[in-house]
């Protein structure tokens, strides 16, 4: 406030103008998000599913890998399990919240391993230009040629089964796209004048990249990133679905939903209930990143 | 146009090569021996050298590679290991399959996907476009193979109105367009029009948004042109780029039918992935992948030239 005009006499309009000016851009996108009545919903949900897996040997919950031949497949409501259990007599509650730390975990890293490589990766590209930039495009350009769960099952089917090998999988998937968007608005924020302006004045390369390049193409990455976690979601819980990550009897949703298959006819909507958890994480997902889309779109 | 097609052809050649190289590479990259699956456990070091010289995996690499590659342009992509047939006839009886099945995906997905998409961009912001936009978010972001399932929860178990798995009665895998069949492609092709319905509905949407807050449709309006003549307008100038999201979907539905086609049993491409994988049979996975990565490529160049023919705004310089 100190920097506005001491007249007293200042009109509100006047007061009004350096102080909308005074927040600085992501500020101003904080404010738009937080006004956004869809993306606070959603943020809500994740924060709520996120918590109860961290904390879910806190909660007093069943022993999710505890089963029993004589209450097998309950139905929802049962008294004791209100989610009722699944095919060997676990408490299907129990292993939905444990569940959620493998589900999360397997779908959440590949797309930050793939942001820290492609963004790396496409400034490098953008910034460099020439042969370099010839060499990566050219070589995302073949990944591109995949349709991407072609790819995912192609290189984890060849891989093995297992966590690791699903979450390089999907990695390799993702490294590509996200290496195209950094590419592209890099080459766009290049040949800007403060870029120009600080190659003139003597600034190397990789500072330039650090602090020209990285700031202003990092928010427009970010937000492409944060729509791919709800493919990867998706594929992360499909390979495990598969017999391609996850092993029993570890719970993840992927693979509860797969053992679970076999229980349609007898439990049907028990068996459902993994899928559940897969469709509300992806969708949560996809929703907040629209809603940080558009809050990052001042203009309009 | 005709060098504009040639240049864009010529683009493809590379490319097709490093796809191929992709599916090469895959089987080396592969933990453990590639004849695991047809040794039998106490074979003796001679009858593996053998196998291991009769299956060319003894020569260097690039030689591996060159003779694969040279093999595959005449067709041969050797035989399966599980079967002993040759690969590429149990593909493309597969692949027959799955362009089945994405074709009848793609006529739900895309006629859905059109008329939600335009409903939604032109009533914007309305309860209308909400509702539609709802719909689309949805169909992005639901696992599909778990929207089988209770497709299948629904119409096979409880209603009892749809078979829950299979091509075909009594388990034939042969295809036929009538009735008896037809009810086996119903839920799988629900299953698999979602996410091309979710992403055409947005594209659309998008599209007819934009077009319609253009100056030349309130040049036309102005005009006293009606609605339904402004409304061929939006078609006409959204019609390329639709065409080619439509097409790339087309292409996602081919290469990305493997879980659907797993929670189906449905004998396409994917399936035949699936037992694959798991039967650790690498040629049959290596064919597979190849000409599954190759339709994509093909579906690509076809996408590319349509929309360059049908639209003159795209520069072919």
């Amino acid at each position: 406030m100190s920097e506005l005009p001491l007249s007293t006499t200042a009109d509100a309009a006047l007061q009004a103008a350096p102080a909308t000016k005074a927040r600085g851009y992501w500020a101003t996108v904080g404010r738009r998000i937080l006004r956004d009545k869809v993306s606070m919903a959603c943020a809500i949900v994740l924060l709520l599913i996120f918590v109860s897996a961290i904390l879910a040997p806190w909660l007093g919950l069943e022993d999710p890998y505890k089963g029993s031949m004589i209450r097998r497949l309950r139905h929802i409501g049962t008294s004791g399990y209100p989610l009722g259990t699944d095919e060997l007599g676990r408490d299907m509650l129990a292993r939905l919240i444990y569940g959620g730390r493998l589900s999360l975990v397997i779908g959440i890293l590949p797309v930050i391993l793939a942001f820290c490589i492609g963004t790396s990766l496409g400034i490098i590209a953008g910034y460099v230009g020439g042969k370099l930039n010839t060499a990566i495009m050219r070589t995302v350009d073949v990944f591109y040629a995949f349709p991407s769960v072609l790819l995912a099952i192609a290189i984890s089917g060849a891989l093995g089964a297992g966590i690791l090998n699903s979450i390089v999988a999907l990695t390799i998937v993702f490294v590509p796209q996200i290496t195209r968007v950094a590419e592209s608005v890099t080459t766009g924020v290049r040949n800007m004048d403060f870029v120009e302006a600080a190659r003139a004045s003597g600034a190397g390369p990789l500072t330039i990249m650090r602090v020209h390049i990285l700031g202003n193409v990092l928010g427009a990455i970010f937000v492409y990133a944060t729509s791919l976690i709800s493919v990867s979601m998706i594929l992360a819980a499909g390979l495990s679905f598969l017999g391609l990550g996850t092993k029993p009897p570890e719970p993840e949703w992927g693979l509860m939903l797969n053992t679970l298959r076999t229980a349609i006819y007898v439990n049907p909507w028990v068996a459902a209930l993994p899928g559940a958890m897969i469709f509300a994480v992806s969708i949560c997902f996809n929703l907040l990143s629209d809603g940080l889309r558009s809050a990052m779109d001042i203009r309009n | 146009m005709l060098a504009y097609i040639a240049r864009r052809i010529v683009y493809v050649i590379p490319i097709v090569i490093s796809v191929a190289l992709v599916c090469f590479l895959l089987v080396h990259i592969t933990p453990g021996d590639p004849l695991v699956a047809v040794l039998p456990a106490d074979a003796s070091q001679e009858l593996a050298a053998q196998l291991r010289a009769a299956y060319g995996f003894d020569r260097p690499l690039p030689v591996q590679f060159g003779l694969w590659l040279l093999r595959a342009l005449h067709g041969d992509l050797g035989n399966s290991i599980a079967t002993g047939r040759p690969v590429l006839a149990e593909v493309m009886r597969a692949v027959g399959n799955t362009v089945t099945l994405a074709i009848a995906a793609a006529i739900i997905g895309f006629t859905m996907g059109i008329l939600l998409g335009l409903i939604a961009g032109y009533f914007r912001e309305t309860w209308i476009d909400k509702l539609a936009t709802s719909f689309a978010i949805a169909g992005v972001s639901v696992p599909h193979y778990w929207l089988g399932m209770v497709l299948v929860i629904i119409f096979s178990v409880e209603l009892n109105w749809l078979p829950a798995v299979g091509a075909g009665p009594g388990g034939s895998a042969a295809w036929a367009w009538d009735w008896d069949h037809l009810k086996y492609l119903v839920l799988p092709a629900i299953t698999t029009s979602v996410i091309p319905m979710g992403i055409v509905t947005r594209t659309v949407r998008a599209l007819t948004g934009d077009i319609l807050s253009q100056d030349f449709v309130e040049a036309l309006r102005a005009k006293g042109l009606h609605e339904t003549g402004v409304f061929r307008h939006v078609i006409k100038n959204a019609a390329p780029t639709a065409l080619a999201v439509m097409g790339l979907q087309l292409g996602y539905m081919l290469g990305g039918s493997i879980l659907i086609e797993t929670v189906f049993s449905w004998p396409g491409s994917g399936f035949l992935l699936n037992s694959a994988i798991f039967q650790r049979d690498l040629p049959l996975l290596q064919g597979t992948i190849l000409v599954l990565a190759l339709f994509f490529v093909f579906l690509n160049l076809l996408v590319d030239i349509a929309q360059a023919a049908i639209d003159p705004r795209i520069k072919r310089g």
